[in-house]
């Protein structure tokens, strides 16, 4: 199973490093989002740098879907799917496979963000091993989530408006278990984040674990 | 698999709708009777507290509808016990949940209102059922996206389970986003200093059954309503098979 998933990952990040559409696209796009953010809540300092924890969250959320979204545009063409159908690759492989690559992509995005909220946002960027932390886990509830709705929602004509609306809800939980994470770890007293990472864990085990069951007749049903 | 072709319920189901559906009425119109009449305004909510008798029948219902959307769909996602009749029951209790969860949020705003000054507040159990609201319309969407019978009820089963999972680990951490916060004050009546006694606790008791009631005969109405949606849509494409075939003869 694991070795199927690092070929899947393999594939997948080979694809993205060849056609650069998440360097192009969706780095842009999140940092479009960062400087929206700004301009909403104005240029006070003293407002944004408490809010650049939940800011760069929310800007996180939104990139997944475009990154899952991404996932699976690849295989949408040439028949690609189908090949994986038939590869005879272990399903709950490719689900890991495909999740790990976006994990990949979205924790470079995330390095990015975090650079641009202390530029644009002032936020001092303390306590950076629960920062990372938060990073890892979040992303990869973030990122099973996204998989396993993303292979849902990938072979309907309705794929577009369908996956924000099933993903965003479902995630509710990381972005408020990771923002409190962030905060405490900016404001200075990351040893009392040490709960919202074990929710963040809880989360991604629960869904990483839903995925290996549940993909493979998602899979096959697309 | 093919739907089912059966379209007319046995005259037995028919008349255990129609006592159903009467009970349910006679429950709604005696509790509000009894809550807007007969029993005694409270010490310090005054009239207001008349929405006890049905604003947690309301949570109630939305709470049993999505379990028992849960455990349809876990029944039909089980290869031993599934059954279109689990699909059917998920979609019927799922659509009546998120119906009893919009009135919920509705009547337990204009509650909030006078009580605590504004429409809304960010309680662990408001902010639950306000994203337990949005994560069943995705689940009916879903629902609604056409497919072939197995693969869209497999597709919506796996998708109930997802959004049912979510709900313990929404409700824990939104409550410890608010530790602080007052505790959940819209099930437990106690905390607004009102005693739930006599006429009021019979009639809240009669709201509880009444409103289960009522979400019993909508779900066998919806539940009906799928199951003649199936027949009819089988029927069509029988009759369409027959056009093409007296097509291909003619020639």
């Amino acid at each position: 199973m694991l070795r199927d998933a690092v070929l899947v990952a393999g594939k997948d990040l080979r694809i993205e490093i060849r056609s650069r559409v998440g360097l192009n696209q969706i780095g842009p796009f999140a940092l479009a989002v960062l400087l929206l953010f700004g301009l909403a809540l104005g240029p006070d300092r003293r407002v944004l740098a408490p809010a650049s924890a939940g800011l760069f969250w929310v800007a996180v959320l939104l990139s997944t879907i475009l990154g899952v979204q991404r996932s699976y545009a690849i295989e949408s063409v040439d028949g690609a799917r189908d090949g994986l159908r038939l590869s005879g690759l272990d399903p709950a492989g490719i689900f890991l496979g495909k999740a790990g690559a976006v994990v990949v992509q979205l924790l470079v995005l995330e390095t990015a963000l975090a650079v641009g909220v202390a530029l644009l946002y002032g936020a001092r960027l303390s306590g950076a091993l629960v920062l990372i932390g938060t990073c890892v886990l979040g992303t990869f509830g973030l990122a099973a989530v996204g998989t396993l709705y993303g292979v849902v929602a990938s072979g309907l004509r309705i794929r577009e408006t369908l996956l924000p609306l099933l993903f965003l809800p479902v995630v509710s939980p990381v972005l408020l278990a990771a923002t409190k994470a962030w905060d405490e770890a900016l404001a200075g007293t990351p040893g009392r984040a040490g709960g919202w990472l074990d929710v963040l864990a809880v989360f991604a085990v629960l869904y990483v674990a839903t995925g290996i069951v549940a993909f493979g007749p998602l899979l096959e049903d697309g | 698999m093919r739907a089912s072709t059966r379209t007319v319920p046995s005259e037995r189901v028919a008349v255990a709708l129609r006592v159903l559906g009467v009970a349910s009425l006679v429950g709604v119109v005696a509790t509000v009777w009894l809550g807007l009449f007969v029993t005694p305004p409270d010490e310090f909510m005054g009239n207001l507290v008349r929405l006890l008798y049905v604003h947690p029948p309301m949570a109630w219902v939305a709470f049993l509808a999505y379990g028992v959307a849960s455990l349809a769909s876990l029944l039909y996602l089980w290869p031993r016990t599934r059954s279109e009749r689990f699909d059917r029951l998920a979609g019927a209790s799922g659509e009546v949940g998120v119906v009893f969860t919009g009135l919920t949020l509705v009547s337990g705003s204009i509650w909030g209102r006078p009580t605590w000054g504004v429409w809304w507040v960010w309680d662990p159990l408001l902010t639950t059922t306000a994203l337990l609201f949005v994560l069943y319309l995705g689940y009916l969407a879903l629902r609604r996206v056409p497919g072939e019978f197995h693969v869209r009820a497999r597709r919506s089963a796996i998708g109930a389970l997802i959004a049912f999972i979510d709900v313990p680990i929404v409700y824990l951490s939104v409550e410890w986003w608010r530790s602080l916060h007052q505790a959940p004050t819209v099930l437990n009546p106690t905390t607004h200093k009102t005693y739930v006694h006599g006429s009021m606790a019979w009639t809240l008791l009669l709201g509880f059954v009444s409103f289960t009631l009522v979400y019993t005969w909508l779900v066998a109405h919806r539940y009906r309503l799928a199951e003649l949606q199936d027949a009819q849509d089988t029927e069509g494409l029988e009759i369409a098979l027959a056009e093409r075939r007296a097509e291909a003869v003619g020639r």
